[in-house]
Parts: structure tokens; sequence; C-alpha cells
């Protein structure tokens, strides 16, 4: 196991890096101006909220090479003292280190193409300016995810990504189930949240600091560490859709396609690992959180992938593969030495993610928002330039080189073998067979919208998307093709993360010999989408789901059965707690208190009789009351 | 051979303070004489207004000074209490003062009456009340009562103590009567307020006479120096006590001697009232803690277990009958009744905490007291002013300022943190717990839940209410009241935000010479 130098140091920002905060205000900026004017902002409200994410990115850039020149590459920046009571501290501050801008430039510069993919996408929606409001705000509170140097300032980026989350799932709320989705969302990921501010409160109680730099540098072990470990994945699983909080991430994509890109696809979601990455020193001291990291990884790929073989509708299966994907991630960073594999995989995944969906979403425009696939079909002619960047993305995803998947998904199969004993044997193969049923199903995607027989529905004249909307499928297609490459070359990725993720292990001897692995997975896969192949693209395409399925298929098609098992665990005895509670509330606790209030009420009726206003009463009432003092004087001196 | 009468040796210099307002009080009696009817009433407020200002500056002076001395033969005992009450008293005294001059709320200019003669709804009388004829001599009156409250809690002498007691409470009894509307309720309220006064002071005398022959003599120092001395025959001492108390715990209306408040705080003139809920329940404390931690210092586990029934009594009766009033004075006055209850917390607590909690207290709670009649004062309809609950309704609407200075004066006297009720409440409770007299702390806290209960009432009514059609309006004073409310107020915040220079104050002043 490799352990981070012995003490983390952060400087203090100076040059150019003390505009740090710019990052955070720009978009936030943007936001408050978008949300304030109401309809005056309504024609130019887009476009300055793609300004902003833009120069975001392009201080995302500056930043990045200011960085790269200086030797520690570690640079917090004091804002302001936020809370102070006593000895404990917390002070508002922002932390720049490898880690955070790699998370800077995936968020801002992703985050900028979808906001002019939105332009076409969400040109005809009369609350147009709403969204790029919320969209501005969920860029800022992302920014302040990543980029606070504190759990506690990570938390409040946390909690606003999740409200802007909410805001986008529910953005056509007239739809019921859009609100459903949104409100389901909401509160798995509170589930997820309590796990994390429990973690925060242990922080508080066990060493006394929330700051990166207080935590890491605690020398925390032991039970605590694991405590802390096992909250802060709950947290992750929460916000990233692992299991078993995954159900929310499919529901979700009942929001506007862009919003599923971007924050349902290739960031929000990947909060749940950037949070573990960060916190790769506690993880490090507690390596049964790390082993519970890494099941969770395994289970979740395993679910996405089956439920995403029988779903027809386009953007479930995309959200399902999401889940599978991060389960890959979630796999790779629970790996002692892996974690930079895990953000390789976060980084190709964010490309060729955020491609697919908005190619789905170009296909969604072009057909009337249908979603069916098996409504779809022969596609390929009709928008070639769709079909060229999903192909890509499709590509990168199932793995084939020189794709950008290819150099993710490899190595965290390779990385899994490399654990030895049976838990890396059962780990790799988990993933080597995820990656083959990722094929089948992206074959089956791919098979069913762009090839085969038209199966559209009546009067529908599919035509390509405008060039805002292609240019940036284009730019992030052309991601999902070379980014991978890139980022191993000469090892560039795992280096440049070093500081935060700890150096590359040398494992001494692999499980498998990487040549013979790599051949392996590539057999995997070709078998996948081979099966797939022949399943949908030999015969033709039924336009209704068939009935008569394996049992298998029945319970991915209910999601395995989760949503029901959270219905009858959760939701129900959540709903009798709640009738009870009321009950008791109204019956017992109301009662207590009327009952009190009249009582108080009852006396001071009956003692009021008492003020006749008869002189003669009250007169008597003063003797009586001499009498009474001079008793209480005799009686203490009798009691003597 | 006949002994040589030895003229008692005075020492003027202490006595500064009470003297200016005695003077002033006369000089406001030469006024009723000599100035020409026109001028009367100005040349009235700037004599009191310039009396109390200049015996302030005295009280400053000594308390600068900060020697504590027992003057004329030991009769007056000018000390750290007695300077910071009558510092208090004095402030508080001009605020009563502008209260009485204001002349823009009622339709006739005056808020007292013009002939206190005329039997009421007599043809003179009506023609009166219409008229713009006001009467000056209440300003002398009032001046004479701030005299005696200035000289009540510096006696050292209870037989001095009797006679401020009969010098502060006569003119009240007078000026509970001349309310200028609703002459019959005032006059009433007078009567009662005379007749009640009258009992309680006959107990007091009596009380000093037990004692004296007890003790043999009247001086507080000479009782404590009786009460240490074994082989005494203590049935004199304890009725002393019983006898004194009573006539003690009337004046500042604890419970079972509070009958006369409500019927005088609703009958007399609300600025009269104004001036008998601050500054008479100020000096009337500063009396009692003089009586009970200089002359029964010693024979504290005596007396203690009395107050404490009386405290308990005090706090919860008064919360419990405040909570089914419908008229506003009388609210205030069972309000005042439980503060009673409060302040005799920090009395029990018999220690320096205690005495300093209990003066901060009396200052915290006159400033509120004093500009929340002033408020009860502005809502008015054509009787003169609403003072029934239900005329309140909506007001927060129809005047957010002033139904929102109320607002925070009820916040103040419910005790809710940021205001100076908060404050002085916590500083007698703690005092009590440190004193031993945790019980009476947990019954503290729950009376005031009780009392916020029906200030809050009052609050939603304010302002969660619609306003009734033909609903009082409200005035609009003249800077009189404008001023008194302001400082009432500014004092309100002030002391509930930062607090300690005052509190330390109190904590300075806070040791009886003996």
């Amino acid at each position: 196991m490799t352990l981070l130098a012995e003490k983390v140091t952060y400087v203090p920002a100076t040059g150019t890096l003390s505009a740090l905060w710019l990052l955070l205000a720009l978009p936030a900026a943007g936001a408050a101006i978008l949300l304030l004017t109401g309809k005056r902002s309504e024609k130019w409200g887009p476009y300055l909220a793609c300004a902003m994410t833009g120069l975001s990115f392009v201080l995302g850039v500056v930043f990045f090479f200011a960085l790269k020149g200086l030797t520690n590459r570690s640079v917090d920046q004091h804002l302001f003292s936020w809370i102070s009571v006593g000895r404990f501290q917390v002070p508002a501050g922002l932390l720049y280190d490898p880690l955070s801008a790699t998370f800077v430039l995936l968020i801002t510069g992703v985050g900028f193409l979808i906001h002019v993919y939105s332009l076409g996408y969400m040109d005809h929606d009369p609350r147009k300016k709403t969204f790029f409001a919320y969209l501005n705000l969920f860029i800022a509170a992302m920014l302040l995810l990543v980029l606070g140097n504190s759990f506690l300032a990570l938390y409040v980026g946390w909690e606003g990504v999740g409200l802007a989350s909410y805001l986008l799932i529910a953005f056509w709320y007239f739809k019921p189930e859009a609100a459903t989705a949104a409100k389901k969302a909401f509160i798995a990921n509170r589930v997820g949240d309590l796990g994390l501010s429990l973690a925060i409160m242990v922080m508080f109680a066990a060493l006394g600091t929330t700051t990166y730099a207080g935590v890491f540098n605690s020398g925390v072990a032991g039970g605590t560490a694991t405590a802390i470990g096992l909250l802060l994945l709950l947290g992750a699983c929460g916000k990233s859709g692992q299991f078993p909080l995954q159900t929310w991430l499919p529901d979700a994509m009942e929001g506007p396609t862009p919003v599923s890109a971007l924050i349902h696809a290739a960031t929000m979601v990947t909060a749940g690992v950037y949070l573990i990455a960060r916190s790769t020193p506690i993880f490090q001291a507690s390596p049964d959180a790390q082993t519970v990291v890494t099941i969770i990884g395994a289970i979740t790929l395993v679910i996405g992938c089956v439920i995403g073989c029988a779903y027809d509708d386009i953007k479930k299966v995309l959200a399902y593969s999401t889940v599978s994907q991060i389960g890959y991630m979630f796999l790779a960073v629970g790996i002692p030495g892996a974690g930079a594999i895990a953000i390789l995989h976060l980084l190709t995944h964010g490309f060729f993610k955020a491609c697919m969906f908005l190619s789905a979403g170009s296909v969604m425009h072009a057909m009337g928002d249908q979603v069916d696939m098996r409504r779809f079909g022969g596609l390929r002619k009709y928008m070639p330039i769709t079909f060229g960047c999903f192909l890509t993305g499709y590509l990168a995803i199932i793995g084939l080189p020189p794709f950008a998947g290819f150099f993710s998904k490899d190595k965290i199969i390779e990385a899994a073998y490399d654990l030895h004993g049976t838990r890396g044997w059962i780990l790799g193969t988990v993933a080597l067979l995820g990656a083959g049923i990722t094929a089948f199903y992206m074959t089956r995607l791919m098979v069913m919208t762009f090839l085969g027989e038209k199966r559209w529905t009546e009067g529908q004249h599919p035509h390509e998307s405008p060039s805002v909307m292609t240019a940036p499928m284009v730019l992030l297609a052309i991601g999902s093709a070379v980014s991978g490459g890139l980022l191993v070359l000469g090892g560039a990725l795992q280096n440049w993360l070093a500081p935060t993720l700890g150096p590359q292990v040398e494992v001494g001897a692999h499980t498998i010999s990487p040549t013979v692995l790599t051949l392996l997975t590539l057999l995997v896969v070709a078998g996948g989408a081979a099966g797939a192949w022949f399943t949908y693209g030999t015969k033709p395409v039924l336009t209704t789901p068939p009935v008569a399925v394996t049992p298998l298929t029945v319970a991915a098609r209910k999601n395995l059965y989760f949503d029901a098992l959270n219905e009858s665990l959760l939701m129900r005895p959540g709903q009798y707690l709640t009738r009870f509670l009321v009950w008791v509330d109204n019956r017992g606790i109301d009662g207590a208190v009327h009952a009190l209030a009249a009582g108080i009420g009852g006396g001071s009726g009956r003692l009021r009789r008492t003020q006749t206003g008869f002189v003669r009463s009250y007169a008597l009432s003063m003797f009586g009351g001499a009498l009474l003092v001079v008793f209480a004087l005799l009686a203490v001196r009798l009691g003597q | 051979m006949p002994t040589d009468i030895q003229a008692p040796s005075i020492a003027y210099l202490p006595l500064l303070p009470i003297l200016i307002v005695f003077g002033a009080a006369t000089l406001g009696v030469l006024v009723e004489a000599f100035v020409p009817a026109h001028q009367r009433r100005l040349s009235q407020v700037v004599v009191a207004v310039a009396g109390l200002v200049a015996s302030l500056g005295a009280v400053i002076y000594l308390a600068a000074d900060g020697t504590s001395r027992l003057v004329a033969e030991s009769a007056l005992a000018i000390d750290g209490p007695a300077l910071f009450l009558q510092g208090t008293l004095c402030v508080l005294g001009i605020g009563s003062i502008l209260l009485l001059s204001e002349r823009r709320l009622d339709r006739s200019g005056g808020v007292v009456v013009s002939q206190a003669a005329n039997a009421p709804g007599s043809r003179e009388d009506l023609r009166l009340a219409e008229s713009s004829h006001v009467q000056t001599e209440v300003y002398p009156l009032a001046m004479f009562a701030l005299g005696g409250m200035l000289l009540f809690p510096a006696c050292n002498n209870l037989l001095l103590m009797f006679v401020a007691l009969e010098v502060l409470s006569l003119p009240l009894y007078l000026m509970a009567g001349l309310a200028r509307r609703r002459r019959l309720l005032s006059q009433e309220a007078a009567l009662k307020y005379f007749l009640l006064g009258a009992f309680a002071s006959a107990f007091f005398l009596y009380g000093v006479a037990l004692l004296y022959g007890y003790a043999g003599s009247v001086d507080l120092g000479d009782i404590l120096t009786a009460t240490s001395q074994a082989g005494k025959s203590d049935g004199l001492l304890y009725l002393g006590v019983a006898m004194l108390g009573v006539g003690l715990l009337f004046k500042v209306g604890a419970v079972p001697f509070q009958a006369w408040t409500p019927d005088v705080y609703q009958g007399s003139p609300t600025p009269v009232t104004a001036l008998m809920a601050a500054c008479t329940k100020v000096a009337a404390f500063g009396a009692l803690l003089r009586v009970f931690y200089v002359g029964f210092g010693t024979s504290q586990w005596d007396w203690r277990p009395m107050l404490w029934a009386v405290a308990i009594l005090t706090m919860v009766v008064g919360a419990i009958l405040a909570v089914t009033q419908t008229d506003v004075k009388r609210m205030l006055a069972y309000s005042s009744i439980a503060h009673t209850g409060f302040i005799l917390v920090g009395v029990i607590a018999i220690n320096k905490s205690g005495l300093s909690g209990t003066l901060f207290y009396l200052l915290t709670y006159g400033f509120t007291t004093i500009a929340s009649f002033a408020v009860v004062g502005l809502v008015r309809d054509s009787a003169g002013e609403a003072t029934h609950l239900a005329q309140w309704a909506g007001l927060g609407k129809r005047s957010p300022l002033v139904a929102g200075v109320f607002a925070l004066l009820l916040f103040a006297l419910a005790g809710i943190p940021l205001t100076s009720g908060f404050m002085a409440k916590f500083a007698v409770f703690k005092a009590a717990t440190e004193g031993g007299a945790t019980a009476l702390v947990v019954v503290g806290v729950i009376a005031s839940a009780v009392t916020a209960f029906f200030y809050a009432r009052v609050v939603v009514l304010m302002f969660f209410q619609e306003p009734t059609v033909d609903g009082p309006t409200v005035a609009v004073p003249s800077a009189y009241t404008a001023v008194t409310i302001a400082v009432g107020v500014a004092f309100t915040v002030i002391l509930g935000i930062v607090p300690q220079p005052v509190l330390d104050l109190a904590g300075k002043a806070a040791t009886f010479i003996r």
C-alpha cells in the first residue's frame, strides 16, 4: 500500500492564482443575475449564462497552467473566517490542486459545451432563461464542491448541486413523472447526505476540524477512520447512484436531456468518486472501508449492466449505463494506488457519456421527443452527424482501442486482478464480464436506433439537428476518441494527480499478463457485441416489447425489484411511522398543550372572580395575606 | 442637671439630590401662585425637568465621589444602591413629567382633568372637559412624590422611612384621581388606592412599633445589632418583620397584597400609571432591599421562607391572571405583578449578584414600562384611550411603527433575548441559582413562559388580524411623548445587546452601608 507524504501541506495562493474565487463567482453571478432580473433578461440571459461558464473555463485553463508551473501544486486560498467559536475554527477557503484543477476543467469544459447545446435544444421552451439560470447555479455549486478546502465547504457545494439537480429534473414540473422523479432524487440523496453530514460530525467530534489539511494531518486511524470512511461512502453512494441508492438516477432522466448529460452523466454523479478520491488518506488508513468501496462498485456495475439490457427507453439505458460505469470508478478508487485510474475513467466517461446523451437528445429532438428505441431504426441515413458522434461514444464505452474507454476500462480490470487472492479474481472477473454485458446492451442500442428498418410512428420526418447542437457533440466525440490515449501518454494523468492521490504503484507480478488480459477483454467485448448483433441486427425488431421473456428480463425491467424493495423496506414503514407520529403529535402533544392552556385559562378565569372591585374585599384579602405572612414567620420560628 | 440638647449635625451635600427635588416641588407651588395662567404650564415643566436634571447631576457627582456614608445622625444612608436607584428615579421621573406634559393626544390638549373638584358629569365638568384649560398642580404633586421616592430607598431609620412612604404615597393617591376622561373610574381608583394604602401604612407603622419594642431603636443598624445578640424575646421581631413586610410588599404590589394594582393602573391617567408602575416600584424595592439586607441581614433564615412563598404566589398569580385580561392597562398591571415576583427572586438570592441583578432589573423594567404605557396612551378613539384589546386588532396594518415599537416592548417584558428584559431576568435568575434558590428559578421560568403567552397574543392581535372598521386611531404625539418612547425603546434594545457597562455599574453599586 502506498502512503502519501506524511504531511499534507498547502501553500497560500499568490499571483494569478489569487483570483481563484472568480471561478466560482462568475457562474454564481450569472445565476443571480438571471434569477433576479425577471423578464428583462429573457433575450440575453442564456447567452450571458454561456459566457459565464465559458469564461470560467478560460480561467480554469489559465489557472491550470499557473498551477503546472509551481513546485508544490497544492494551493490554498483563505477567503474569510466562516465559523469561529472558541477553539473550533472553520475557515472558508479554496483548495486548488491537481485533482480539483482536473475537475474544474471537466466541469467548465463539458459544462460550456452543454450550455451551448442547450441554446438549440431549449430554444422553444418558454422558461429557457430559468433553465440557464439553474445550469449556472449548478456549475457554481459543483465548482464549490471540488474547490472547497474543507469537508464543510464541500458539503455546501454538495447540497447546492443537489438543489440544482432537483430543480432541473423537475424543470418540466407539470409532467407528474418529472415531479415524482425530482422528489425521488431528492429523498434518495437525503439518505446519502445523512451519511456525509454524520461523517463531518464525526470529524468535529473526533478530530475537532473539518479542513482537508486538518483531517488528513491528524493521523486518523483505526475505528474512526473506518467510521468516517463508511459514512463518506454512504454519501458518495447517494450522489453517484450506487448500490443501494441507485434507483433515483434512471428516473432523473425525466429532466431535459442536456441536464441528463451534464449533471446525471458527466459531472454531478461523479462527485461521489471525487469525494472518495479526495479522502484518499482516510481510506488508506482503513483497508476495510476500501474493500467496501470496491464491493459496492462491483455490485453496482453488474446491476447497471443487467438492467441496461432490458430497457427500451434510450435515456434509461444510458442512465443505467452511467450507473454501471460509475460502478467501475468506485471499484477503481477503492483499489489502493488505482485512484488515478478511477479519475481517468471519470474523465473519459465524462466525454463519451456526455457525447452519447447529447446525441440521444439530438435523436429525440428529431423524433418529436420519442424515447422508445423500438420506434426508432434506420436513423443512420437521416442523421449522419449524430450517428457519427454516437458511434464514437459507443466505440469508446465498449472499450475498443484506441478510443478513450479502452485505456481506462482496461486498466481498471487489470488493477482489479492485480489485487491478488480471491478478492482480485472475483472483482476482476466481475469487471471483465461487465465489459461484455456493456458491449451487449450498447450494441443493442446502436442497432435498434440507427440500423435496421424504420419503425417510426406516423408522420415523423427526422432531420439533422442545427449546428449549435451538433458542434458540441462533435467536440465531445473528438474527446471520446482521443482523450484516453492523450491522458495516459507517458503516465501524464497519473503523475499529475500524484500529489493528491499518491504515486503510481508498481505491482511486482501481474496476476494475468497485461497483454493477455487486454486480448481477453477484447474477446469478451466482441462476444457481447456479436450476441447483440445476432439478437437484434439479423431479424426484425418488434415495435412492442415481447411478453414471453426470461425471469431475469422481467426482473431487470422492474429494476431488479429495487424500487419494490425500497418501497416495502423504507417507504411503507416510513409512512406508518409518520402516521403514528402525527397521531402522537395531535393527540398526545397537542392534547397536553391544549389541556395546559385550558387549565391556565380556566384557572385564570376562576382567580379573576376574586378581583371583585369592592375595596372591602381587597382589604380583607390584604388582612388575610398579613395573617399568612405572620403565620409563615411563626411557623419558621417554631420549626427551629 | 438638665442635659444640654445637642443639635443634630447634618451633612447637607449627600442630601443634595433629595433636597433639589423637594426644592423644585416647592418652587412649583410658588409657580402656581405667582406665574400668570398662560405661562404656568411651561414654567412648571421647566422647573420640574430642571430640578430632576440637577438632581441627577448631584447623584452622578456623589457617585463619582464614591464614598458611602450615613448622614443626619444615621437616619439616611447615602450608599451605592441608594445613589443607583436615585439616579434611575431621576431619569424615569423626567420621562413621567414629559408624558404628563403631552398636549396633542387629547382633543382638549391635556391628559389630566382641568378642575378635579367638579363632580364628574356636572355641567361645569363637561364644559371644562372640552376647553383647553388644564390644571398644572399635578407637576408639584409629581415632584413631591418623586422627592419621597428618592428619600425612600435611602432611609436607614424606620420612622423616617414611614415618613418617606407617606410623602411619596399621598400625592400619588391624588394623582390617580385626575384622569380627564372616564373620571368616575379614575376617582374610584384614587379612593381604593388611598384606603388600601392607608391600611398598608398602618401595618408598616405597627411593624415599626413592634421592632422598637424588640430592639429599643428604629435604626436599621441597631436592629441588626439586636438580632445578633442572644437572649431577647424574638416574638416581637417576627411580628415586626411580618408587619413591616406587609407594608413594603403592598407598595411593590406582591401577592396577596396586589388587589389594588389592576384597578388603580386602569383608572389612573396613563402618565400617572407610568409613574406608579416604573418609579414607585423602583423606590419601594429599594426600601425593601435595604430593610431586609441591612436590618435583617443576619436573620435571613427566618424571613426567607416567607419571601419564597410570596415570590412564588406573585409570579404564578400575576402570570395566570394576566392570561384572561381584555384591557391593555389591566394586562400590563398583572404583568407588573408578575415582574414583582421576578424581582423578588433577585431579592431572595441574598448575595451581591442578587443585589446588583435586582438593581439592573429595576432600571430596565422602568424604561420598558414607561415606554409601554406611553404607547398605550397613543391609541385612542373618540372616548379617549382605546384600551380594550379587541380595539387593538390589526393595529400593525394601520400603524406599523407604533405596533412594531409596542411589540418590541412586549418582547422585552416577556424576556426575549436581545432585549433588556432577557438580560435582567437572566441576571436575577442566575443570582438566585447561585444563592441556592434553584426551585424558585424553575417556577420563575415557567411563569415567564406563561407570561409570554399573553404578550405574544397582543402581538398576534396587532399583526395577524384584520383591523376593525371603526377601530381607534393612533394619535401623532408631540416631542414630549416621542422622546420618552424613543429613549425607553433605545434603552430596551441597547441594554439587551450591550448590557455589560450598566451591569458593571450595578455591580459596583451593590454594597449597602451598615
